[in-house]
């Protein structure tokens, strides 16, 4: 019977059988011990039926493990319909050989104890379960409830105990829910018969919001996260949230993304943003952190990369219009499907659930950027802790998916600016900060990169505007008492036009008079030269006259001397 | 040993209604196997239905190592088990049957004085 030995003195590493839950396996590294027992406990409705059902629905579909389900509380329909609940088909996996369910009812009004007995009842019903689908998985849901129908416990203590080894020898991997007792993991001591692992669910509803939390108390023989990880109890069943176990292992590139202002690129030492960093935008209300996350989205789109932008704030279509308003089109994007929207009210359901639904989205659609706008809301749910643990969580999945994230969060103006509602600024790769700076009777907005990690970025406050083409940062312009903005600035401005303008006029002026003095320095240029070509002339002519004389006096000579017979030499 | 059984189960009923001398008893009792618990059990019901119930019960005795089926039709978890189907209301002893008074109790049989 027995096809599996008792592991010997030495050292085995415990083999795992993967549950099939999603999460689950990568906290327990493996899955569950395999031909051993596990306890789930938690206290009512934290779903240790759910739990176990999953565990054999996923054995059976992914691994073709069969498994049988014996349930002291809900008879067979009830299971169906629970099982219906999660979208598992339990009525299909029972006439497919995969799965085996089996009710025990157990009445105290019903029984009676006349003497000795045992629980070879159960164990029969058990093995004719195993036998006839060929079971490798077990569940035992709640297998309390025997205390409760049966009253001598010495008995049924030792038959429990018969009954945990005999699975063990059967080598079933095995899980029994347990009651979550006031002082102890279960009500009547059940973890006294699992040593090998012991699985805590818990429901919790802080400020009128539940999380669900799962923790591993116990696996002997094996690493397992020690956390307590969110889960979620989803129409396809469990998810739970290893996502810790991410760590900081994710690597980084050197590629960079534009933040789609121009010259907030050029404050980026250049470039922009790193892609897969954080980016916090942090600002009193009305700065225009929407404004700055919708052109980054904008941005991204246009590079014809697609985006996911949760909205907790405000509705899709609020957003679009909103910020077509100053020239940011995002409808188009969202037509052509590059840009999806998620928008929720923070406090419709609790942090895990918006964690793991984002979480989800991105597996889904995989985005190269994402927007949180703004994820100050979330605190709403949760407390501080909470809320940051799950954007630590949410940052190191999108940081390991290489996904650039900004998100925005809102600072009310009392506190420190350059503090965040959730303490995650330190978790922030870059992070702008926007505030109204008021001076001269009004409210401008400024901005200024609090930090970038890993490039040299602007130090200056800049001011912004919004323009009909989007979002445009000015000139700086420092005054006595620091950055001017607004009128100032215009003044500021306008006086330094004028200066150029007089300079120009100037300039205009001294350019004319140069060229006064060319027209006449040529003038006088062409006159001298006329003056020139009409003595040269006159001079021509006189030697010319002079050379004619000259001739004629030859000439006339010549002739002379042929009057006179002179000899050619003799001379005078 | 099934004959009849929803006229049974009627009459049974009124004749339950009318006392316990004279209802018609319809038991099972599940085993496994031939354990000395067992074979105490066996001879215990035995004995009462002899002794209390003579001429007016029917019993049956399954072992449930033979027809590992019929445990999860009747609900049977502890062996020994002895199923009163009848008279009404359905009721399960657990155990060797030892305790002759709480199962007469059990039975509703007023014990011969």
């Amino acid at each position: 019977m027995k096809n599996r030995q008792k592991s010997g003195l030495h050292a085995v590493k415990v083999e795992k059988v993967p549950t099939g839950i999603q999460g689950l396996d990568s906290i327990t590294s493996g899955g569950l011990p395999r031909g051993r027992t596990t306890l789930v406990t938690g206290n009512p409705g934290t779903g240790k039926t759910m739990f176990g059902l999953e565990f054999l629905v996923r054995g059976a579909e992914l691994f073709k493990e069969p498994g049988v389900f014996v349930s002291f509380e809900e008879n067979v329909e009830e299971m169906v319909a629970n099982g219906a609940s999660l979208g598992f088909d339990l009525s299909k996996l029972c006439s497919d050989n995969l799965l085996f369910m089996d009710f025990v009812r157990v009445e105290r009004s019903e029984i009676e104890e006349t003497g000795e007995y045992d629980l070879e009842g159960l164990f029969i019903r058990l093995k004719y379960a195993i036998d006839s689908v060929g079971a490798k998985r077990v569940a035992l849901d709640t297998i309390e409830s025997l205390f409760a129908g049966l009253p001598n416990t010495a008995i049924l203590r030792a038959e429990l105990r018969r009954l945990f080894r005999w699975l063990k020898d059967r080598g079933m991997t095995t899980i029994i829910t347990g009651e979550r007792g006031k002082d102890s993991l279960t009500r009547e001591g059940l973890e006294e018969y699992v040593s090998d692992c012991v699985i805590l669910l818990d429901h919790r509803v802080t400020e009128e919001v539940s999380t669900r939390r799962l923790r591993i108390v116990k696996y002997r023989g094996s690493e397992h996260g020690t956390n307590e990880y969110p889960f979620l109890i989803g129409d396809n069943g469990f998810i739970v949230l290893p996502i810790t176990s991410i760590g900081l292992a994710y690597s980084v590139g050197k590629e960079r993304i534009s933040s789609g202002i121009p010259r907030l690129d050029a404050m980026l030492s250049g470039l922009g943003y790193y892609k897969g960093s954080l980016v916090l935008i942090t600002g009193t209300a009305g700065t225009g952190k929407s404004s700055m996350a919708a052109t980054f989205v904008d941005a991204a789109c246009r590079r014809g990369e697609k985006a996911a932008f949760f909205a907790f704030e405000e509705s899709p279509d609020q957003i679009m219009r909103n910020m077509a308003s100053i020239g940011v089109n995002l409808v188009r994007w969202k037509d052509s499907g590059l840009l999806e929207f998620f928008a929720e009210r923070p406090t419709a359901f609790g942090l895990e659930h918006h964690l793991m639904k984002m979480i989800h989205i991105v597996e889904k659609i995989n985005p190269s950027v994402v927007v949180i706008d703004p994820f100050s809301n979330l605190p709403d749910v949760g407390s501080f802790k909470e809320v940051r643990s799950m954007i630590q969580r949410l940052i190191d999945y999108l940081k390991g998916s290489g996904v650039t994230t900004l998100l925005t969060s809102l600072t009310s103006g009392k506190r420190d600016e350059e503090m965040t509602d959730v303490g995650i600024s330190s978790l922030a790769d870059t992070w702008l900060l926007l505030k109204t700076i008021e001076a001269g009777g009004e409210r401008n907005r400024g901005m200024y990169i609090l930090k970038s990690r890993g490039m040299a970025h602007s130090n200056q406050i800049r001011e912004y505007v919004f323009t009909d083409n989007g979002i445009d940062i000015l000139d700086v312009y420092v005054g006595p008492e620091g950055v001017l903005t607004g009128s100032v600035r215009l003044a500021q401005e306008a006086k330094e036009r004028d200066r150029e303008e007089a300079l120009r006029k100037e300039i205009e002026r001294l350019e004319i008079n140069l060229e006064k003095r060319r027209s006449i320095m040529e003038a006088q240029l062409a006159q001298v030269g006329k003056e020139f070509e009409y003595e040269k002339n006159s001079l021509a002519n006189e030697i010319d006259k002079k050379n004619i004389a000259l001739k004629a006096i030859a000439q006339h000579k010549k002739e002379m001397a042929v009057s006179r017979k002179a000899d050619e030499q003799g001379e005078g | 040993m099934k004959k009849d059984r929803k006229e049974t189960a009627a009459d049974a009923f009124e004749k339950a209604l009318k006392g316990p001398s004279d209802a018609k008893y319809v038991l099972r009792l599940y085993v496994t196997g031939s354990t000395p618990r067992s074979q105490r059990a066996i001879k215990n019901i035995k004995k009462i239905c002899e002794e209390h119930l003579k001429g007016r019960y029917e019993l049956e005795v399954i072992d449930v190592y033979q027809q590992p089926g019929s445990a999860v039709e009747e609900d049977i978890l502890a062996a020994p088990t002895l199923v009163k189907k009848l008279p009404p209301p359905l009721k399960k002893f657990i155990g060797d049957l030892s305790d002759m008074e709480q199962v007469l109790l059990g039975l509703n049989i007023v014990p011969k004085s």
